[in-house]
């Protein structure tokens, strides 16, 4: 593993995307060589997203040949619902780059068959030639994507209950009604996100330091399921001084002095 | 890279760099435009997996539906209500010089005139999409003949009619037919008004209020028979007094139903209205206000004695008057400059400014689903505006179909 350590959330989402624009750009896409990206939603990418697009903007950066499969989407929720995940993707990323609508991937959580669709999802991303760096980040209990505390380390793309810290972390996204936020998701697994050829996970602030002292200094466990990822031959944590507050001493210095 | 297009699909044209009125707020934001519509990208994106096929910049300015202007008499030597001129044409050369005002869609307005006058003009004034021709035509603005001797202000007195006779039947032959009517103004205190008003509304006319010496309480029933429109607010009615508001009073009425919205006129030309009214009227009422222009057929043709329906007037500056009189009879400021006069004069947003010369004249049309704004859907008529809200660029349907030589599309 490596832990990157950034003194604040904007200088951690610099980092990360400059990272991913590194990886692009050496990787030389073309018409028959996409490089294939794994994305998160939530407010943690956001700066990086932000980043991406002014890379691109500046003439940096260009996602022609670029595939992206988005890990998790709401059951039941419109597409153009402001909350769902399209929409998040449409308006924090897409429409501000050069991506073919057609590598775009994100779950439709609104699907007739809503497993069928999950195993196309895979079906897709093994058609891509499986994804190059699946992009991350984790809940406060310790998910990723929507894989609660409970979910196997080898699953796959799946419909998943969520968890009620998870209902309760997103309350504020739904006008604080319990009742309006969704209760289901479709979801890779850890098992998918652990095919990826490389792992990043963004980790910022203070509410996540516990869940990231869990994932790597404690054991692989499913209750804490981003430690899946200790088992993975390539991930890097990208985190703030924030998020390494619950961490050793040790670790922090050991990792950044390694920086 | 979209993919290749076959040459019968349509283009998809993607406007950047710009800031859209859109949900009531200037927002930095793309417009998308597909077969003269307004298009939504994120649809287009995820359902049709499609991307632009050209994107202009618009040079950081601000893109806004295009305007319109319900009170309009001519314009550009063109007078709407002269009989011996082609009407047709006239039409036509007043909507191809609206678009420089960014005016997409208006009324031509007809001031009292004898029967004759209304059979012989109204067929010709037919309803129209606008285009690279021209502005679109929503319908004539008929303002009399059903009006108050009192308040007829530059209106011919010897052709000014009451509905005592046949009521509705009156107005019809007085027209000759509703066809191409959008707007009527009348007289709310003329004798069996409400009966015409509620026929009117029941046909889907709009009834505007207006040169009226009414009392609060008939304007108030006009309202719940129908009418939803006020004639050039304080102009040619009973002055605003505390104890007896007159039709004024009906921008904080209690006897009006929350849905029966009334909706105001205001020539805000600076010579009109003081400065301190707009504002009164503003802030009472917000919602309700719609710019107008009122415009006379010297409106772009500068200083001199012109023509109005019957009568004579004497354009000085943005003021006019009934020649050898005092009396103000319309205005020369164009919709933009009325727009303008607005905002600097209320230092209202440049949000509010703009939806009462689109929004607001849509609304009161019923039209507000496919003119006024830039919601998806809607017809894509919009103006390019600098930040001091000039005109920079007019396009209908989608199409450019005027600009500014200093603009570069």
């Amino acid at each position: 593993m490596r832990l990157v350590i950034l003194d604040n959330y904007d200088l951690a989402s610099e980092w990360a995307a400059k990272y991913i624009c590194n990886r692009i750009i050496q990787f030389k896409p073309g018409k028959d060589r996409y490089f294939t990206l794994g994305l998160p939603t939530g407010s943690t990418p956001l700066g990086c997203y932000k980043k991406l697009i002014e890379y691109h903007k500046n003439g940096d950066l260009s996602f022609k040949y670029v595939k992206t499969f988005n890990m998790d989407e709401y059951v039941g929720l419109p597409r153009n619902h402001p909350e769902s995940y399209h929409s998040y993707m449409w308006n924090n990323f897409f429409k501000h780059i050069d991506i073919d609508p057609n590598n775009a991937h994100i779950l439709d959580g609104n699907a007739s068959d809503l497993q069928a669709e999950c195993d196309a999802f895979e079906k897709k991303i093994e058609e891509a030639g499986g994804i190059d760096l699946f992009v991350g980040g984790i809940g406060p209990d310790g998910h990723i994507a929507f894989n609660e505390p409970g979910s196997s380390l080898v699953s796959r793309t799946r419909l998943k209950t969520l968890a009620m810290d998870t209902i309760l972390a997103n309350a504020k996204y739904f006008d604080g009604d319990l009742s309006k936020v969704p209760t289901m998701a479709l979801t890779v697994g850890v098992g998918t996100v652990m095919d990826a050829r490389e792992v990043m996970i963004l980790i910022t602030g203070a509410h996540k330091a516990f869940a990231l002292y869990k994932a790597i200094e404690e054991g692989v466990n499913h209750m804490w399921t981003v430690s899946a990822f200790q088992q993975h031959p390539r991930t890097i944590f990208v985190c703030d001084e924030d998020a390494t507050l619950e961490l050793r001493v040790k670790t922090v210095k050991y990792f950044k002095g390694e920086r | 890279m979209p993919p290749h297009k076959i040459g019968t699909e349509a283009q998809i044209v993607q406007f950047t760099n710009c800031r859209i009125l859109r949900g009531h707020e200037l927002i930095w934001e793309d417009l998308w435009i597909r077969e003269g519509r307004i298009l939504d990208p994120e649809k287009l994106f995820f359902e049709e997996k499609k991307s632009a096929d050209v994107k202009k910049d618009c040079e950081g300015h601000i893109l806004a539906p295009g305007f319109i202007d319900v009170q309009i008499n001519g314009g550009f030597g063109v007078d709407f209500s002269l009989t011996h001129e082609d009407i047709s044409a006239g039409v036509a050369l007043v909507a191809k010089n609206l678009l420089a005002y960014g005016v997409t869609s208006f009324c031509p307005t007809l001031v009292t005139s004898p029967p004759d006058v209304y059979h012989k003009v109204l067929p010709q004034i037919t309803v129209r999409n606008g285009s690279s021709k021209g502005a679109g035509v929503l319908g004539a603005h008929v303002e009399g003949p059903f009006i108050s001797h009192e308040k007829r202000g530059a209106h011919p007195d010897s052709h000014l009619r009451t509905f005592e006779g046949d009521a509705f039947q009156e107005l019809l032959k007085t027209y000759g037919s509703l066809d191409n009517i959008a707007i009527i103004t009348l007289a709310p205190e003329l004798k069996r008004s409400h009966e015409v008003i509620k026929e009117l509304t029941s046909r889907g006319v709009c009834v505007s209020v207006g040169h009226s010496v009414s009392h609060l309480k008939e304007a108030e029933e006009a309202v719940r028979n129908g009418a939803r429109f006020i004639t050039h607010l304080f102009n040619a009615m009973l002055p605003f007094h505390h104890r007896d508001p007159g039709i004024v009073g009906l921008l904080t009425s209690d006897q009006i139903a929350p849905e029966q919205q009334v909706f105001f006129g205001m020539i805000a030309d600076g010579i009109h209205t003081h400065p301190a009214a707009l504002r009164i009227a503003h802030r009472a009422h917000p919602k309700g206000l719609v710019l107008v222009t009122d415009a006379l057929p010297a409106l772009g043709l500068g200083n001199g004695r012109h023509t109005l329906g019957q009568q004579e007037i004497e354009v000085d500056g943005l003021r006019c008057c009934v020649a050898g009189t005092n009396t103000l009879c319309g205005s020369v400021a164009s919709l933009d400059t009325c727009v303008r006069h607005f905002l600097q004069a209320t230092g209202c947003s440049v949000e509010t400014a703009l939806e009462a010369a689109t929004l607001h004249p849509a609304q009161l049309l019923g039209i507000e689903k496919q003119k006024g704004t830039l919601d998806f859907g809607s017809d894509a008529d919009f103006v390019v505006l600098d930040d001091s809200l000039n005109v920079k660029a007019t396009y209908i349907a989608g199409d450019l179909v005027w600009k500014d030589k200093t603009f570069s599309h």
